[in-house]
C-alpha cells in the first residue's frame, strides 16, 4: 500500500488563516459568540459571473479549492471529496422563508438549487472541469473525517493520485438563532482568550472551509503524512482513554511518542469532559493543543485542527495561542488530533512528520 | 413608463445578484441574454417569477420569455399592458 501526504493545505476560518505564508503570525480576539470567517477578496479567484449566485459557504469553499491546488502546484485533480455538516444554509434558509413568505407561491430556482449539501463539490468541479469522482460526506462532525478516510483508502489503493478534499460550514441566522435557544451556543459574552476555561454549557459558533490536496506522492512542499484515521458514531466517556491507547497501540505507538495531540475543546463545560479524560490522564506529560477558541464550533472545525496539526510538523513551531499546556516541545513527529461534538461522533487522526 | 424602467433595472439587479452593475450600467435597449447582460437560463426563471409577483403576469408558455426579455425596452411595454397589479 502507497503512503498517503498532505501536499497542500488551505484555511478561510474566523481568524485571517488564507494566507499560507503565514501560521497565525497575529491573532483575531474575538469577544462574541458567533464568529465570522475572515474572507479574501472573492473576486481575485472567482469571476464575477460565476460568484454572483454563490452564497458565502460556496465561496469560501470554492477559494478554499484553488489556494489548496495553487500551493500543490497542480491543476486538476483526480477527485473531489467534501465534508460538511448543514451544507449551504444561508440558501436552505433563504428558499425555506420564500415558501413561508410567499404562502407557497412565487419560488425562486436559484437558492432552491444552490442549497444542495453537495453544492460546493459541485462547484468546484465545474470551476476545475472536473470530471472525476465527486463525493461530498454529510456526518455531523465526522463529516470531513469522512473525506479524510476516503481518499486515504483509495490513495493507498493508488486508484488515484491526487485528490482534493475539504470541510466547509457556514453561519447561517435562523440556524444560529435556533441553536442559542436550545443553548448550544453561550449565553454570556466570552472571549477567545476566556473560552477554554468556560465553566457554563455551550460554546461559541463559528465557520469556514479548510481544503487539503492529498497524494500518495510526497513533494518537497508536503506537509505531513496521514498515517491514520478512525471514526466512532458513539463512545461512552469511560471508553476515551482506552480507545484512544488502542488507537495508538494499532499503530505501533505510544503515549510517549506523540509530540503533540491537538484536541477539539470548545469550553463547553458539558462535552469536554471527553477531552478532560485524556489530558489529566494519559496526555498530562504531552504537548495539548486547541484550536476552537480562536474560530468556533461548527461541524467542519476539525480540518482546522488537521490544518493546524500540518503547519506545526512542516513548520516545527507552535505558536503560544494554541497551547493549552506548555510542555516545551521543540521537536514535532507524531501528532494525534481527537475530536468529537455533544459526545457524539468522535474522530483520531494520526500525523506523521514527512 | 421611465418610473418602471428604473423599478425593472433594480428589481434584476437585486433579484438576479448582480453585485457588480448598477442601474446607469444597463440601458433601456440592451440585450438581456446573450452578448448584453449575458443572463442564462436560470436567470429567466427568476424573471418569470418576478413577473408574477411583482405584475401579476402568468407566462404559461415560455417561448414568450424570448421576446419579452429582450431588453429593459420590452418587458417594460409587456408589463404596461398586462400588468393586473
Amino acid at each position: 500500500m502507497k503512503k498517503v501526504y498532505i501536499n497542500s493545505v488551505a484555511s478561510i476560518t474566523p481568524q485571517k488563516t488564507f494566507d499560507n505564508s503565514e501560521f497565525l503570525d497575529e491573532v483575531i480576539i474575538h469577544d462574541n459568540q458567533v464568529v465570522s470567517a475572515v474572507e479574501p477578496v472573492y473576486k481575485d479567484y472567482i469571476p464575477p459571473a460565476a460568484a454572483r449566485r454563490m452564497a458565502k459557504g460556496i465561496k469560501m469553499g470554492v477559494v478554499a479549492s484553488k489556494i489548496a491546488l495553487q500551493e500543490a502546484g497542480l491543476e486538476n485533480v483526480d477527485a473531489i471529496i467534501t465534508g460538511t455538516g448543514m451544507g449551504c444554509l444561508r440558501d436552505s434558509e433563504k428558499f425555506l422563508s420564500g415558501i413561508i413568505d410567499n404562502n407557497e407561491q412565487f419560488l425562486t430556482p436559484t437558492s432552491f438549487i444552490q442549497s444542495t449539501h453537495n453544492t460546493v463539490g459541485g462547484q468546484i468541479a465545474l470551476e476545475l472541469q472536473c470530471k472525476g469522482y465527486n463525493f461530498t460526506y454529510v456526518h455531523g462532525s465526522n463529516s470531513f473525517e469522512s473525506t479524510l478516510l476516503d481518499a486515504k483508502l483509495q490513495l493507498e489503493l493508488n486508484e488515484a493520485e491526487n485528490i482534493l478534499i475539504g470541510g466547509v460550514d457556514e453561519l447561517a441566522d435562523h440556524t444560529t438563532k435556533l441553536h442559542e435557544l436550545i443553548h448550544h451556543i453561550k449565553k454570556e459574552d466570552i472571549t477567545t482568550n476566556t473560552l477554554l476555561g468556560s465553566k457554563t454549557k455551550g460554546s461559541i459558533f463559528g465557520e469556514g472551509a479548510n481544503f487539503f490536496v492529498l497524494s500518495n506522492k510526497e513533494q518537497e512542499s508536503s506537509y505531513a503524512e496521514v498515517v491514520s484515521v478512525k471514526m466512532y458514531n458513539t463512545l461512552p466517556l469511560n471508553d476515551v482513554v482506552q480507545t484512544t491507547l488502542s488507537f495508538l497501540k494499532e499503530n505501533n505507538l505510544t503515549t510517549k511518542d506523540l509530540d503533540a495531540v491537538v484536541l477539539g475543546n470548545n469550553g463547553d463545560v458539558e462535552f469536554d469532559r471527553f477531552y478532560n479524560e485524556l489530558t489529566s490522564d494519559i496526555f498530562s506529560n504531552t504537548q495539548q493543543v486547541c484550536y476552537k477558541h480562536l474560530i468556533g464550533e461548527f461541524n467542519t472545525a476539525s480540518p482546522f485542527g488537521v490544518w493546524i496539526a500540518s503547519k506545526i510538523l512542516k513548520t516545527q513551531t507552535l505558536p503560544d495561542i494554541l497551547k493549552l499546556n506548555n510542555k516545551g516541545t521543540s521537536s514535532f513527529k507524531h501528532i494525534l488530533l481527537y475530536n468529537q461534538y455533544r459526545g457524539e461522533n468522535h474522530s483520531f487522526t494520526l500525523l506523521k512528520t514527512c | 413608463m421611465e418610473a418602471l424602467k428604473q423599478e425593472l433595472k433594480e428589481n434584476i439587479i437585486e433579484q438576479l445578484n448582480l453585485e457588480d452593475m448598477t442601474v446607469a450600467d444597463i440601458a433601456d435597449d440592451d440585450m438581456l441574454f446573450g452578448d448584453g447582460l449575458a443572463l442564462d437560463s436560470i436567470d429567466a426563471l427568476e424573471l418569470i417569477v418576478m413577473l408574477d409577483k411583482n405584475y401579476g403576469i402568468k407566462l404559461t408558455d415560455p417561448k414568450e420569455g424570448r421576446t419579452i426579455f429582450e431588453s429593459i425596452n420590452t418587458m417594460a411595454a409587456y408589463i404596461q399592458e398586462h400588468r393586473s397589479k
